[in-house]
């Protein structure tokens, strides 16, 4: 090992799908999964002749997700061209913004390790998307065009990224912002929030950046972490080593965990950058820019001050139940039903993003409601159920929907709260289980433990558990 | 300006056409020939001048938000050279 | 004689009065184009079972006393580079022999809407590029007025054909005189309107800051008349004026007292053929005679218009034509090795020396490192050479001048050199950059062959430019002369 400690700089290029109804320069749908090709026309498959007419949505989007994103807002914006050729691009340029983007100079705050920390964002502007295509084997590609066209904005960050926790921390809030704003569905999973990444070492005190790797396909928020965890170790080691790291662009393979070289495979670029004459400027006036202002809604940040300051929520889960969208929103329906901000949350960050976790699914995919889920901390706090038996209620009601009360009374579930129901099991077992007794009485007092359970388990779980634990005691000291 | 055979290479690489040596020498001369004579707007003092991307002056032209129609797939395929599936066929791309 | 000698009117009073019918039209026309267009090879595709469909369709909303379009039962020709639902467009490249359009140009919906009838797509220069039609792929054009000389281009096949009589009108496209010039040559009226004025969608694009289609036609009333039908706003062309289209027939009132008109000392000096000139001249005292004045005026950045033109339209042709690459229509190359070699062949097997030529240069003009001193210094100096017209049009109401140096040149004279054959246009260029409006009408003879006056206006003033060129018409019979052939 070298003893000399690098510097990772890190910036992301990041693209977002604006979720218009149709596509930036067509009427054709931008609707996720159809069948290839049926959502082309003339315009969007590039035909001769044909011209583009841009979206007003989608300039709406751009504007308002630049804003969120704290850059200025140009006054006057344009299109140019970006000329190469490639299957996937039908006019062989793709429309895009080189001089003047819809935003500059902005800027958002990501946490790491309970620290904030600013990561300036270079620009954001908006383009087209290009089409898919699927290779099929040695002998041939297929393209499918529909999704050429769809409304694109792209991020540029600063190189202030400094490591792929930061890394990976930004593409959250980036995330989270994007879906607060609602301009896109920011799915990695379905392409519409990608991300690019450059990375370089430095050594520790040195100002002049390294010479820095493109890394591609990173498909999942893991992916962007790991990709240049991997990035960072295999550049130290060309730098310790005494060589140079090659100027190049890098595929991250997710499966074999490892950076590949695209050299060889691309050339250099010469994009040829002009204004579209096919489209004219867009001017973005005072009117305009206050008009979309007004319908930025609260954003991450700011609700996760709120939920500490109104709710009492530690800062952790704050911001994890902040970082998105549709469990906030979750949180804050939830907080109709019950006043228990911080057994909500509880729920939430457990059960909750612990099922998710494992079952990969979306919140969308879950019929949980916030209804459901604050009733339920409402029925555990008026002693209905136990807490292990909201267990079992909660897992029924990520499957089917229902609403606990309902669960709890089609499962006969209610927790039984009469002493003397209670009292007779516990006489029961106390009687069957003498050596267990003899055990308590000579001091080991973990023999209570397995009393009790045996108590639960012949109320098959719904025993108060302290009215088992009093009784018990009671018994046994006497 | 003279443009050499090298640029010449460039150049039509870049526009994705295949020309052969003896064409490599005629455009050489040809496009020397034309940016010479392009060198004239350098007699012009052009400080402070706008460039005319569009001679009229239209701005914010857009439209709304509305599904349009799509192609039917066999239209969309119908002029296509090779096509399989309701795609269209490229030579290998690799990635 | 043909049945087009009768005029717009007259066809119109004949068919009301059931005296003539749609198909007799329509007949007509394919009648000439069988007899005459193995010499003038005006057309590359003729649609005679269309043609005859639509022309019956037309009969029987005649006999039905239904409203009838402005240009009702005409046949017209149609440049082959604005596409045509089902009729083969190919802009005269072997890349697009085989294309067949899946919608319709927006200018085609209008001359269907008004009761127009399609004939077939006209020869040109290889995707508008050039001003011989020497550069059609498939085969040039010839002059009906000497068949050994060029008919001028890109528009070559429309001016041809309407000279030829082998259809009443046609459309053509202009992008630095290739509307104008060839009338010119071919001595018809061919306009220019202004850019924005006339929808693009549907043209396939050379120079998109600088094409406009418009009419060509054998009087100027016939061109009031076809302006009208495709003029207009278009929601499909972000660069479609938000205007609202006067009636341009009513502004033919044959009255020019008291106009002011501007002839530009560069129009009409060095490189200018003398009985060009002498011409013009003469066309220009016949106006002042009918109550104009006149007065020599310069407008200096004309001799930069020509540079700035080719490295601007060269700039924005070298994008607009790299859609042109085998994957979704037009050839593609037998077995290409990869997907360069893809690209590779089929463009080059596909297009013809010029349009390489200007993509080379348009590439070059926006290559990194050159884009500020080619591509960014045409677009100021082109701010300079609109702001010539603008001061003229101060004080003047019209520019006049010649349309071309010379009349129609012989076939193979220039093809040797671009630069002479570039210097043909150079008095429709700078109307092209300005984006104003201009028409080529005839106006006198050199050695049997005619010589185009060129009127330009001030933007969207095409009210003016036809007043004018219809009064001078009312008092001439250049119009009235037929080509032998």
């Amino acid at each position: 090992m070298s003893t000399v400690q690098y510097e990772t700089v890190i910036g992301l290029e990041v693209h977002v799908e604006l979720h218009t109804k149709t596509k930036i320069f067509c009427g054709c749908s931008t609707e996720f999964g159809a069948p290839p090709n049926t959502h082309t026309c003339p315009v969007c498959l590039g035909h001769p002749g044909v011209l583009p007419v841009l979206n007003r949505q989608a300039v709406e989007y751009a504007i308002k997700a630049a804003m969120a994103l704290n850059c200025q807002i140009a006054d006057i914006s344009h299109f140019d061209r970006k000329n190469y050729f490639y299957p996937d691009s039908p006019k062989a340029y793709q429309i895009s913004q080189a001089a003047r983007p819809i935003g500059e100079h902005g800027w958002i705050d990501i946490e790491v390790d309970g620290k904030t920390k600013r990561i300036g964002i270079t620009r954001l502007h908006l383009e087209e998307d290009a089409g898919k295509l699927t290779h099929t084997g040695a002998f041939g590609s297929l393209v499918d065009f529909n999704r050429v066209g769809t409304p694109l904005i792209e991020i540029v960050s600063e190189p202030e990224i400094s490591s792929p926790e930061e890394a990976r921390a930004y593409l959250e809030k980036m995330r989270a912002i994007m879906q607060y704003c609602e301009v896109s569905d920011v799915k990695m999973e379905e392409g519409s929030l990608r991300c690019d990444a450059n990375i370089s070492l430095r050594p520790q005190g040195q100002e002049e950046f390294g010479i820095r790797a493109e890394l591609k396909n990173m498909n999942s928020f893991r992916g962007v972490q790991r990709g240049l965890e991997y990035e960072e170790v295999r550049q130290a080691e060309i730098l310790d080593e005494g060589g140079q790291v090659i100027q190049e662009t890098r595929r991250w393979d997710e499966t074999k965990g490892q950076t590949f070289s695209m050299r060889g495979k691309e050339e250099a670029h010469d994009y040829r950058y002009f204004p579209d004459p096919d489209l004219v400027t867009v001017e973005i006036g005072a009117d305009w820019k206050e008009k979309i202002q007004a319908t930025i809604p609260e954003l991450p940040d700011a609700r996760r001050a709120r939920y500490s300051a109104d709710y009492g929520l530690p800062a952790y889960d704050a911001q994890v139940i902040t970082s998105s969208k549709p469990l906030a929103d979750l949180f804050e329906e939830s907080l109709a039903y019950t006043e228990d901000a911080k057994s909500v949350s509880n729920w939430i960050m457990g059960d909750l993003l612990g099922h998710l976790n494992t079952s990969g699914l979306e919140l969308s995919a879950v019929p949980l409601t916030g209804k459901g889920l604050g009733e339920l901390v409402g029925l555990i706090g008026k002693g209905t159920v136990s807490n292990k038996i909201a267990k079992t209620v909660f897992k029924e009601m990520l499957a089917s929907g229902k609403l606990p009360q309902q669960i709890v009374e089609e499962q006969g579930l209610v927790q039984i709260s009469d002493e003397g129901a209670i009292k007779a099991i516990v006489v029961e077992v106390v009687a069957a289980n003498p050596q267990s007794v003899e055990d308590y009485r000579a001091g080991k007092d973990k023999a209570i433990g397995f009393l009790v359970g045996q108590v639960m388990k012949q109320s098959k779980g719904k025993a108060n558990p302290g009215l088992v634990n009093k009784l018990l005691l009671e018994l046994l000291q006497n | 300006m003279k443009i050499t055979v090298e640029q010449v290479e460039h150049v039509a690489k870049l526009a994705r056409l295949k020309i052969d040596e003896a064409e490599k020498e005629m455009f050489a001369e040809q496009l020397s020939a034309i940016l010479q004579y392009a060198e004239k707007l350098e007699e012009l003092n052009t400080e402070g001048v706008e460039p005319t991307t569009h001679v009229l002056p239209l701005h914010s032209v857009m439209r709304e938000d509305e599904v349009q129609e799509s192609l039917p797939i066999e239209r969309v395929l119908h002029n296509a050279p090779e096509d399989e599936d309701g795609q269209f066929r490229v030579p290998a791309v690799l990635d | 004689m043909t049945l087009f000698d009768l005029g717009l009117r007259e066809i119109q009073s004949r068919l009301q009065a059931g005296e003539l019918s749609v198909t007799e039209l329509v007949k007509e026309s394919l009648h000439k184009v069988g007899e005459r267009d193995e010499k003038v090879k005006a057309f590359l595709t003729v649609d005679e079972a269309g043609a005859l469909a639509a022309a019956a369709k037309l009969d029987e909303k005649l006999a039905s006393g239904a409203e009838r379009g402005l240009l009702f039962g005409l046949p017209a020709g149609v440049k082959d580079n604005i596409v045509t639902e089902g009729l083969r467009t190919t802009c005269a490249s072997q890349f697009l022999r085989n294309f067949d359009p899946v919608y319709d140009a927006t200018v085609v919906k209008k001359l269907r809407d008004a009761d127009s009838v399609t004939i077939g797509k006209l020869n040109m220069d290889e995707f508008a590029m050039g001003g011989s039609n020497e550069n059609s792929s498939f085969y040039p054009v010839r002059n009906p007025w000497n068949l050994d000389r060029v008919p001028g281009g890109s528009s070559g096949g429309s001016a041809a054909s309407v000279a030829a009589g082998e259809v009443y009108f046609s459309l053509g496209s202009d992008t630095g005189g290739s509307i104008r010039q060839p009338a010119s040559y071919c001595g018809v009226v061919g306009l220019k309107p202004t850019y924005g004025l006339v929808s693009r969608f549907g043209l396939v694009a050379f120079a998109s800051s600088l094409d406009q289609i418009g009419p060509v036609t054998r009087t100027v009333e016939d061109a009031a008349y076809v302006l009208q039908a495709i003029a207009g706003h278009d929601d499909r062309d972000s660069t479609s004026a938000n205007v609202q289209v006067p009636d341009y027939v009513s502004a033919l009132t044959g009255d020019v007292k008291g106009l002011r008109i501007a002839v530009p000392k560069e129009y009409i000096g060095e490189g200018v053929d003398p009985k060009v000139k002498e011409s013009v001249m003469a066309a220009i005292r016949q106006l002042e005679a009918l109550g104009a004045t006149w007065e020599e005026v310069s407008m200096p950045h004309t001799e930069y218009a020509l540079a700035a033109y080719y490295l601007l339209s060269s700039s924005e042709a070298s994008s607009n034509l790299a859609r042109f690459d085998g994957v979704r229509y037009g050839v593609r190359a037998d077995n290409p090795d990869n997907l360069l070699d893809l690209y590779l062949k089929s463009r080059s097997e596909g297009f013809g020396d010029e349009v390489k030529r200007r993509i080379m240069l348009g590439t070059y003009a926006l290559s990194s490192g050159y884009y500020d001193a080619y591509y960014l210094k045409a677009q100021k100096v082109r701010t300079l050479i609109k702001q010539d017209f603008d001061n003229v049009f101060e004080k003047f109401d019209v520019i006049v001048g010649p349309t071309a140096p010379t009349t129609a040149f012989a076939i193979g004279s220039q093809s040797d050199d671009p630069l002479t054959m570039y210097l043909n246009d150079i008095l429709t260029i700078p109307v092209s950059l300005a984006g104003v409006p201009a028409i080529s009408i005839p106006c006198g003879f050199v050695d049997e062959m005619p010589v185009g006056l060129q009127i330009i206006g001030k933007p969207f003033d095409e009210q003016t430019v036809l007043r004018v060129s219809h009064a001078f018409e009312q008092h001439t019979d250049h119009h009235t002369r037929r080509p032998q052939i």
